[in-house]
């Protein structure tokens, strides 16, 4: 797992936006290779994500072999939560990310270190997710009850819209974005409304299937995405459409470079990106000052 | 990745043999709408997944559509199409190539036609078993434009089958009516659908072996090519008449018999409780 890093500085505001805008128009009109209506694009991806919520999770475990649950906990370890803050996780919807950074800030790890009349900040710990979808709202809900969080207040479920969130500037401590940006319409506007909800302090982080440049691997893994995760979609999920749009998003996505100077572009300071698996995931992050 | 001698070999082959030469990386481009390429690897993969797919859950008939789309090629569905090539009406349906769904099939009047006609028995079944014509998947897995349709009309035209021999939509019925298309149009996935039988129970079983799979075979094998029949224009036909006309006999009514069959149960059971009732209230 190579570790990049770009710095950069809030100086200029003087860059050329020509191939930035183009690559975002294109983004906006593209459905995996297809290309459709700005207006249509988000009620498609709706229709992807109400057919695929129900076997989601095990699609998920299948496609992946179990590894998308390192790379979760990799991103809620990069993330170093605290007692007390307030999370904002962004298409969220099944709850994977939100429940492990609960479970690991009400880990004994962090009890240990914590005087017992302190104790009141655990109590003010808040964890929103946000989904555009109510189904994956709902398979969350279901899921946090498995999981003995169903009544645990520290859990808000919000349906909401990540281009245009209805939260307030400066409230939050922390903003993830696992597995879902990808889907939006317009991503400059997912990063700004991240720009503007997090604090001073705050950090942005974003865990995302992302392009692949070694040579050999490259190949095989294009194979792996173009042959075996359609026919999976197909025989677990009765869906080959969904996961050819899903695979076929991937290579739309700006790669990681171009992602990471967009959300330095949306104002975030000390923008890194790592790679998980020769580039399959990169989880790239930034910070509001 | 091709050196130029791989490239010549290639296109020196045959042209069936040629179409398949491609890639899950570099797919042809679809001969039809919903049409999804694939390589053999892939074909074969589809067809073991669909196989334990489906006979672990029934109700995944996309599973079931795709396996008979995965092993319909080689031969079976160049046969069959060959087969409505060598008969009139069959040949006609090929340059038609009408489709059967809640819009092209007007329930409502078929409801309202004589009784014992062909659109009757239809509708009646339809109704009976409470299903529609809507129920059918598209075929994506075959390539050929014409053969990918003489596919969807054999799935579009099953239940036309079901309607005539009055087979119901249980299990049982099913795999009597999926045998009786394997001996008439030979296509492997209802030959496939047969391992359904140790889903039933062991009376069902017996009654299957005894009644039903004879039926199948003697009735398929001696009948015209169901999917000769335009349906379309057959619907005023009297049923008696199309069944004679094919060569097939109506099978015993399933349904009746699990009735009968139920019925006799519930009296003897009753029969056995009084008895008991009628035990104790003498011991007593």
């Amino acid at each position: 797992m190579a570790l990049r890093m770009i710095a950069r500085r809030l100086e200029s505001k003087l860059q050329p936006m020509f191939s930035s805008a183009s690559l975002l128009h294109s983004h906006a009109t593209s459905f995996g290779f297809k290309e459709v209506r700005e207006e249509d694009k988000s009620q498609m991806v709706g229709n992807v994500f109400t057919s695929v919520a129900s076997t989601y999770d095990l699609m998920n475990d299948l496609m992946s072999a179990g590894l998308h649950r390192l790379w979760k906990d990799r991103l809620v370890s990069k993330l170093h939560p605290f007692p007390g803050m307030k999370h904002l996780d962004v298409a969220g919807g099944t709850g994977d990310v939100a429940f492990r950074i609960l479970e690991d800030i009400n880990s004994t790890r962090h009890r240990a270190m914590q005087d017992a009349t302190e104790d009141y900040l655990h109590e003010e710990t808040r964890m929103y997710i946000c989904d555009i979808n109510p189904n994956m709202l709902n398979v969350g809900k279901k899921r946090a009850i498995e999981r003995g969080l169903g009544d645990n207040k520290a859990l808000i479920w919000v349906e909401g819209d990540a281009e245009s969130l209805k939260f307030e500037d400066n409230s939050m401590d922390g903003y993830t974005i696992a597995f879902g940006i990808r889907n939006v319409t317009h991503i400059e506007k997912v990063l700004a409304e991240a720009h503007r909800v997090l604090r001073r302090g705050g950090r942005f982080l974003c865990l995302e299937l992302s392009h692949v440049d070694t040579p050999i691997f490259k190949e095989l893994y294009d194979y792996y995405s173009f042959s075996v995760i359609p026919a999976m979609g197909e025989l677990v999920a009765g869906d080959r459409e969904s996961y050819q749009y899903l695979v076929e998003s991937i290579r739309r996505f700006p790669a990681q470079e171009k992602f990471a100077s967009m959300i330095a572009d949306a104002g975030f300071q000390k923008v890194e990106y790592e790679n998980l698996v020769g580039g399959v995931v990169a989880i790239h992050s930034g910070m509001k000052l | 990745m091709s050196s130029p001698a791989l490239s010549t070999r290639i296109l020196a082959l045959p042209p069936s043999i040629r179409a398949r030469a491609f890639s899950a990386l570099n797919r042809p481009q679809p001969n039809y709408p919903g049409h999804v390429p694939l390589t053999w690897l892939e074909r074969g993969a589809l067809a073991v997944g669909s196989a334990f797919g489906s006979l672990r859950d029934p109700y995944r008939h996309d599973l079931i559509a795709s396996l008979g789309e995965a092993t319909a090629k080689p031969y079976f569905v160049a046969r069959l199409r060959r087969a409505m090539l060598e008969n009139a009406t069959g040949r006609r349906i090929l340059r038609d190539k009408p489709r059967i769904t809640s819009q092209t099939i007007r329930l409502e009047e078929l409801r309202k036609m004589p009784e014992n006609t062909v659109g009757r028995a239809y509708a009646a079944w339809l109704d009976r078993e409470g299903v529609t014509p809507d129920t059918r998947d598209q075929v994506r897995y075959i390539d050929d434009p014409e053969e990918a349709y003489v596919m969807q009309r054999y799935r579009e035209t099953h239940d036309f089958t079901h309607a005539i021999t009055g087979l119901p939509v249980i299990i049982e019925g099913e795999l009597a009516v999926k045998a009786f298309e394997f001996a008439n149009t030979l296509l492997p996935m209802t030959a496939l659908s047969l391992v359904a039988i140790v889903r039933l129970k062991p009376i069902e079983r017996r009654r299957f072996f005894e009644i039903y799979l004879p039926w199948a075979v003697r009735n398929g094998i001696k009948a015209e090519e169901v999917v000769n029949v335009y349906w379309e224009e057959e619907l005023e036909t009297d049923v008696d008449v199309l069944r004679e006309r094919l060569g097939i006999e109506k099978p015993p009514d399933l349904r009746e018999i699990r009735k009968a069959l139920r019925d006799q149960k519930k009296a003897e059971k009753a029969a056995r409780e009084a008895q008991e009732i009628m035990g104790a209230a003498r011991d007593v």
